[in-house]
């Protein structure tokens, strides 16, 4: 027995990894990145809140912002926190909350030192996206070069920057494979090795030099075509940070750090039904294992039923609790119903999953899963008619010229197909995002930039938030913006905005 | 697999972040605040208090689309009893969000949660926000009424003072010189000769060389150890003490009298305008002024010092004599609060009845003996709600030909709760120095 009752101490932590480790290497065969548990208390739950997870982060009034919407939400009891958080870095962090019981930190060490981390460490999203090893290291250089930025040119023109680069965040992420992976040390002492340069460059007497008249014409020309600048181009930042004419390095290396730091959670909003069906479903077969070796308690057991039980609740669409699907409930029966489907396949499953059914290998199948897909994939992939039916499925129409809402398919032999597509559908980010590309600007005359959203009657910006955030990205590039958004069939032009 | 324990990493880390949003919403949280105070809160807020401020202060825009026409499919987990072909009612909630799923529902989701921001704000920050800008009008003009104050300020470092103010770096730095120049022999070197000597002492039969080095160790100890007594780790010589040096410091020394009128003319509802009044202003003064007395002075037709509880909440009435209190004052500040010494401020509210025969002797008292020795004099006149239109009373009549004249006497009136914190702030604002 590892533990009885519900106290804990570091000893039984160790203990309940190394039993945890166990089954999950040996049985499981996870790999995983070395770990490392922390404890911390609920207030410094809080700030983990604040900073997306991340353990170092930069200081921005935003921050503040989700910290008071945090902490009132805490307060006022409205809002529970996690018993764990967990980073994508190597070393994996686990972040544990000190209140959690002894059951608690077991089933938290299954769920995110090993679940969550296997899938860190072996979806292909992640694997091509990200760089665990160094996004520590990066944050910390980020904070205390932005710090440094603070000290020399003051709050106030770092705030203007961090402002307008994080409006456009969302526009900030390259969606495609291309230049991928970034090596984040080199981009520390690339940054270092900058400054080092301008340092040492630096002679007060060219401040007594009167400045040349700005840029002569000819030098102009060249840049001029739209081709010449990387035209179009999705990624905002990006050529903010590359082309904007009136911007500082140093305001270009913040841009670049916002840029980076929103490319590093690119890949979690893709696979967060998985991550968290991953996560739920081997922390659900450890603790079976342990209380089938004997190795914790009834009591235990049951305390880890009710909490899991809590995790996946998908409440219907009438019930409360929001619209949208819990990640959890779905990815967690999607686990369930795959590790089933290759054990004990039913008729039916053997007509929707042949490649799978009966192979035998639930815990080869699933690893292959977690390994190769993305939300959208793996739903429009292992989505079953069993899920859908015991999750009672339904979809609806909605056609804004009609009076109501028409429910098109149901959870039978005839709606299985569209409810998956559908489902996979609102997982896609290709179709999620906006499109908006720059497309031009002219250098010669006014410099004013052009930008298109190309999308469909109906599904138009939100004028103010459009507005608002046109008048950040004209700060940032220093001339006038345009916006045109257009039909993405027609070409037809359905609204404009301007910015100078 | 490393287990760190971080609870007692340092706390706060998002103090610096928090201050910041503050800082950016701080037109919006100042007026959140005073709303809080002309609600009559500012007393309850010892503890802190909870402000809400609209949220497009704080609002981060981005690009994102909203579902306006056309057509769009969602699925929705725990059917029960629909079959396809059914028809249901659009749910309420607009046509562009509604409750949905899909693209839109995220939209109204965001949207749902910034209506307002709460902001938990210290006793510090709330008053801090709230009479940013207000001083007492013209503190430091008059010099005469300077007095000064000793203050103990830092100047360097002494051979004596007391325990507590050893400075300890200081000191063993001292002490690590000393032990070098005399060259105080080190445990360790005394220790190696013991060592030597156990050995030479257990061996025998014993060489004539080998008892020969033993004597000249045993030597070396002796000398060694004696040295060592002599030479203490610490001496008195080493000793450093910080040292602090008494400082002349100017401060101003300011008296505030408040005088109240409780009588029976006033009505609950105006002796609340006042207690508000006068409640504003004792937080005001108390914060914002180290050194400043203030008196409380009610009347009715008798005037009688106070203690602060009593002022703001025992009840008391009776007929109006204003004169009394003024007399009152008077008395006490001739008692104990000399001109020469103190800068003199009076508050005084009142309904504005005075018995018509008294009204003769109150201006007299302003003129003659208390508007010259006052630095400000505010008075304040609080009316009735009502619809009663009558004319300007005596006080205020009285009042006004004198404010015409005298430029340290202010007055206003209040009619309604609202009303009291601009006139405060009218009173109160901060002002060029008139040279």
């Amino acid at each position: 027995m590892l533990y009885t009752g519900t106290d804990w101490n570091f000893d039984i932590l160790r203990n309940c990894y190394d039993a945890i480790e166990q089954i999950a290497v040996d049985e499981l065969g996870l790999e995983v990145y070395p770990n490392r548990i922390e404890i911390i208390t609920s207030e410094q739950m809080l700030d983990v809140y604040t900073s997306h997870g991340m353990p170092v982060s930069y200081a921005h009034w935003s921050a503040g912002k989700r910290f008071v919407t945090h902490e009132n939400a805490y307060r006022r009891g409205l809002m529970g926190l996690a018993y764990e958080v967990v980073i994508n870095s190597s070393p994996c962090i686990s972040y544990l909350m000190e209140e959690n019981s002894a059951t608690m930190q077991a089933l938290v060490i299954a769920h995110a030192a090993f679940g969550h981390n296997h899938f860190f460490r072996n979806n292909r999203l992640f694997r091509d996206w990200t760089d665990p090893t160094q996004i520590l290291d990066y944050l910390e250089f980020a904070r205390s070069y932005i710090a440094r930025c603070e000290d020399r040119y003051g709050v106030k023109a770092v705030e203007r920057i961090l402002d307008a680069a994080h409006a456009l965040q969302g526009q900030g992420v390259d969606r495609h494979l291309g230049n991928k992976r970034v090596d984040l040390r080199a981009e520390a002492d690339r940054a270092r090795e900058r400054r080092e340069y301008e340092d040492q460059r630096f002679n007060d007497l060219w401040r007594t030099v009167p400045k040349a008249e700005l840029v002569t014409p000819n030098r102009e020309s060249s840049s001029a075509q739209d081709g010449a600048q990387g035209m179009p181009e999705e990624n905002l930042l990006y050529f903010l940070e590359k082309h904007a004419p009136r911007l500082e390095s140093w305001e270009r290396e913040i841009i670049r750090i916002v840029r980076l730091t929103a490319q590093y959670f690119y890949p979690q909003l893709q696979a967060k039904v998985m991550n968290e069906g991953c996560a739920t479903w081997v922390h659900d077969f450890i603790m079976r294992r342990l209380h089938e070796k004997s190795l914790i308690d009834d009591s235990a057991m049951l305390e880890t039923i009710h909490s899991t039980t809590n995790v996946i609740a998908q409440f219907g669409f009438d019930q409360g609790g929001g619209p949208n699907f819990n990640p959890y409930a779905l990815g967690f029966a999607m686990m369930t119903d795959i590790a089933r489907i290759c054990a004990t396949p039913t008729e039916e499953d053997r007509r929707w999953f042949p490649d799978i059914a009966g192979n035998g290998d639930p815990i080869g199948t699933l690893k292959f899963g977690w390994a190769e897909y993305r939300d959208e994939s793996f739903i429009q992939q292992f989505l079953s008619p069993k899920v859908i039916r015991d999750l009672k499925l339904f979809r609806l129409t909605d056609n804004l010229s009609e009076p109501y809402l028409l429910v098109d398919a149901i959870h039978n032999e005839d709606g299985y197909r569209d409810i998956r597509r559908t489902v996979a559908a609102s997982y896609d980010p290709g179709a999620l995002a906006e499109e908006i590309e720059i497309v031009g600007a002219d250098m010669q005359g006014d410099r004013v930039l052009r930008l298109e959203h190309r999308t469909l009657a109906g599904r138009l910006l939100d004028p103010t938030d459009a507005r608002l955030t046109l008048a950040h990205l004209a700060d940032l590039w220093g001339y006038g913006v345009s916006l045109r958004e257009v039909d993405q069939q027609t070409g037809r032009e359905l609204g404009v905005y301007r910015a100078d | 697999m490393d287990i760190l324990d971080r609870r007692p990493n340092p706390r706060g880390k998002n103090t610096e972040n928090r201050r910041r949003v503050l800082q950016r919403a701080r037109t919006a949280v100042q007026s959140a605040v005073r709303d809080a105070v002309a609600q009559g809160r500012i007393r309850d807020s010892g503890q802190g208090s909870t402000v809400s401020i609209p949220a497009d202060v704080l609002h981060e825009p981005r690009f994102h689309r909203v579902f306006s026409e056309g057509v769009r499919q969602f699925v929705l987990p725990g059917n029960r009893e629909f079959v396809p072909g059914d028809k249901l009612r659009r749910p309420p909630g607009g046509a562009g969000g509604g409750q949905g799923g899909g693209g839109s529902g995220e939209a109204s989701e965001d949207g749902g949660g910034e209506d307002s921001y709460r902001f938990v704000l210290s006793r510090e920050e709330f008053l801090d926000l709230f009479f940013d800008d207000l001083e007492l009008p013209d503190l430091v003009k008059r010099e005469l009424a300077e007095t000064t104050m000793i203050a103990n300020s830092r100047a360097g470092h002494s051979s004596e003072g007391a325990p507590s103010q050893l400075d300890m770096g200081r000191t063993m730095r001292r002490s690590i010189a000393r032990r070098l120049g005399l060259r105080r022999p080190k445990p360790e070197g005394l220790e190696e000769i013991e060592r030597e000597i156990d050995v030479l002492e257990a061996e025998r039969p014993l060489s004539n060389e080998r008892y020969e080095r033993l004597q000249f160790l045993r030597e070396q100890r002796l000398a060694q150890s004696q040295r060592m007594r002599r030479i203490p780790w610490v001496d008195p010589v080493d000793l450093r003490y910080r040292r602090f040096t008494p400082v002349p410091k100017p401060t101003t020394q300011a008296v505030m009298f408040c005088i109240m009128d409780v009588s029976g003319s006033m009505t609950e509802k105006m002796k609340e305008l006042g207690k508000q009044f006068f409640m504003l202003l004792h937080v005001f003064l108390e914060r914002r002024y180290e050194k400043l007395d203030i008196v409380f002075i009610r009347h009715a037709e008798t005037a009688e010092e106070v203690d602060e509880e009593t002022f703001f909440t025992d009840p008391k009435t009776g007929g109006t004599v204003v004169s009394t209190a003024l007399e009152q004052m008077l008395a006490i500040q001739k008692a104990r609060y000399p001109v020469d010494r103190w800068n003199i401020y009076v508050a005084q509210t009142s309904d504005g009845d005075n018995i018509s025969s008294d009204t003769p002797r109150v201006v007299q008292l302003l003129t003659e003996a208390i508007l010259p020795l006052s630095q400000y004099y505010a008075y304040i006149e609080v009316a009735g709600s009502g619809a009663i239109i009558r004319s300007d009373s005596d006080l205020w009549g009285a009042y006004r030909t004198l404010a015409e004249s005298q430029p340290q006497l202010a007055i206003r009136k209040v009619r309604d709760r609202t009303e009291i914190f601009p006139v405060f702030r009218e009173l109160f604002a901060r002002r060029e120095a008139e040279t």
